[in-house]
């Protein structure tokens, strides 16, 4: 059995979190500011990054689907390997509905998805303001959601490393095995 | 006093014609524009605006248009820019509420296929615009159809850190759409 997740997972796994963690304070900072052309620019900048989490994500989901991930240690007690899974299958699910709920919102509130300003993405809805509004609810909603669980997805990781010392982290981080 | 020569003279024309097209149906006209922002097409429109237009499909060339829009009564989709473009950088509403269009010449550039030539007035900027459209007339309506581009810049429309046109092109789309009816 393999003790770390291949190098396309582990590579996946840090560009997808690296970007996840500048587009959402990126969506919290820009959604608050005055109308102006850095808010709009920032706007396409979270849009751009947006659908590149959402291509990785594909990848990525693809991928785990088609190749297992290492075992979890034996000694891991039953709730904490269905809670793990529960929280990796959420996050799962949620790299992929944020960017989409983001990707709908834009169509709906009438303003196309045009990635990198140069590739634009079909509107799958017509302009509608009042779905608009609720897509942004969800997507507001999606997104704390997914603090929630990455917030717990990073303590249980300290955890394993720092309490238990299983090697659960160095599955995701490699250098960090060599030691044990 | 003029118009006491004018309204026989229109009557005689549209009865001489029989097809002089008149009274705009506003459930079925719109004047909408497209702006690119971040390289993005937008659309918008205004939701009030009056058009005194005269037709006749018989000979277009002979055909004058008037049209006021409501600045104020933009609709960009979003309330936040609605209410932005209403002041001083953009419309400037309080001071110039309405955009007019007043048609000059028209010639037929193609079958169905019109040029109008007229001056376009924003706040308080007159220039000249080229606008294209076609003509159709289904059953007892005639339809105005066409566009034109202006330079919001050249108009003073999105002063200051909105003349970046990286971010919102100067150029934008006008998209006319009227239809008309006998009476």
């Amino acid at each position: 059995m393999p003790n770390r997740y291949t190098h396309t997972a582990i590579t996946l796994h840090w560009v997808i979190a690296l970007l996840i963690f500048a587009a959402f304070p990126l969506g919290v900072y820009m959604h608050e500011l005055p109308l102006s052309p850095d808010k709009l620019r920032l706007y396409s900048y979270h849009k751009w990054i947006g659908v590149t989490i959402f291509l990785l994500a594909v990848l990525r989901v693809a991928w785990r689907g088609t190749h297992r991930p290492p075992a979890l240690p034996e000694a891991m007690p039953r709730w904490e390997r269905i809670a793990a899974d529960t929280v990796h299958y959420l996050l799962y699910a949620l790299i992929l509905a944020i960017p989409l709920s983001g990707w709908l919102m834009s169509s709906a509130k009438g303003v196309q998805t045009v990635w990198f300003g140069v590739l634009p993405l079909p509107d799958l809805l017509a302009k509608d303001k009042a779905l608009g509004d609720l897509l942004k609810e969800v997507h507001e909603v999606l997104n704390f959601l997914m603090l929630g669980l990455v917030l717990a997805h990073i303590g249980a990781a300290l955890k394993h490393h720092f309490i238990n010392h299983d090697g659960i982290l160095a599955r995701m981080i490699p250098f960090l095995g060599r030691k044990t | 006093m003029k118009h006491w020569l004018i309204v026989p003279l229109l009557l005689t024309a549209s009865l001489a014609c029989g097809a002089e097209f008149t009274v705009l149906r506003p459930q079925q006209s719109s004047v909408s524009f497209v702006s690119k922002q971040m390289g993005v097409p937008v659309e918008g429109s205004f939701r009030k605006f009056t058009a005194r237009i005269a037709v006749d499909p018989a000979k277009p060339e002979a055909g004058v248009a008037h049209i006021d829009i409501d600045l104020a009564s933009i609709d960009t989709g979003m309330t936040e820019a609605d209410e932005e473009v209403a002041g001083k950088a953009w419309f400037d509403t309080k001071n110039h509420p309405v955009a007019s269009f007043v048609s000059g010449s028209v010639t037929q550039s193609g079958k169905g296929r019109y040029e109008a030539l007229g001056k376009l007035t924003i706040k308080g900027k007159t220039l000249d615009v080229k606008a294209s459209f076609t003509l159709k007339q289904n059953a007892d309506m005639l339809v105005i159809d066409g566009m034109f581009p202006l330079k919001r810049l050249a108009y003073g429309i999105g002063l200051g850190i909105w003349s970046d046109t990286d971010t919102v092109a100067d150029e934008v789309q006008i998209r006319f759409h009227f239809t008309l009816a006998t009476k």
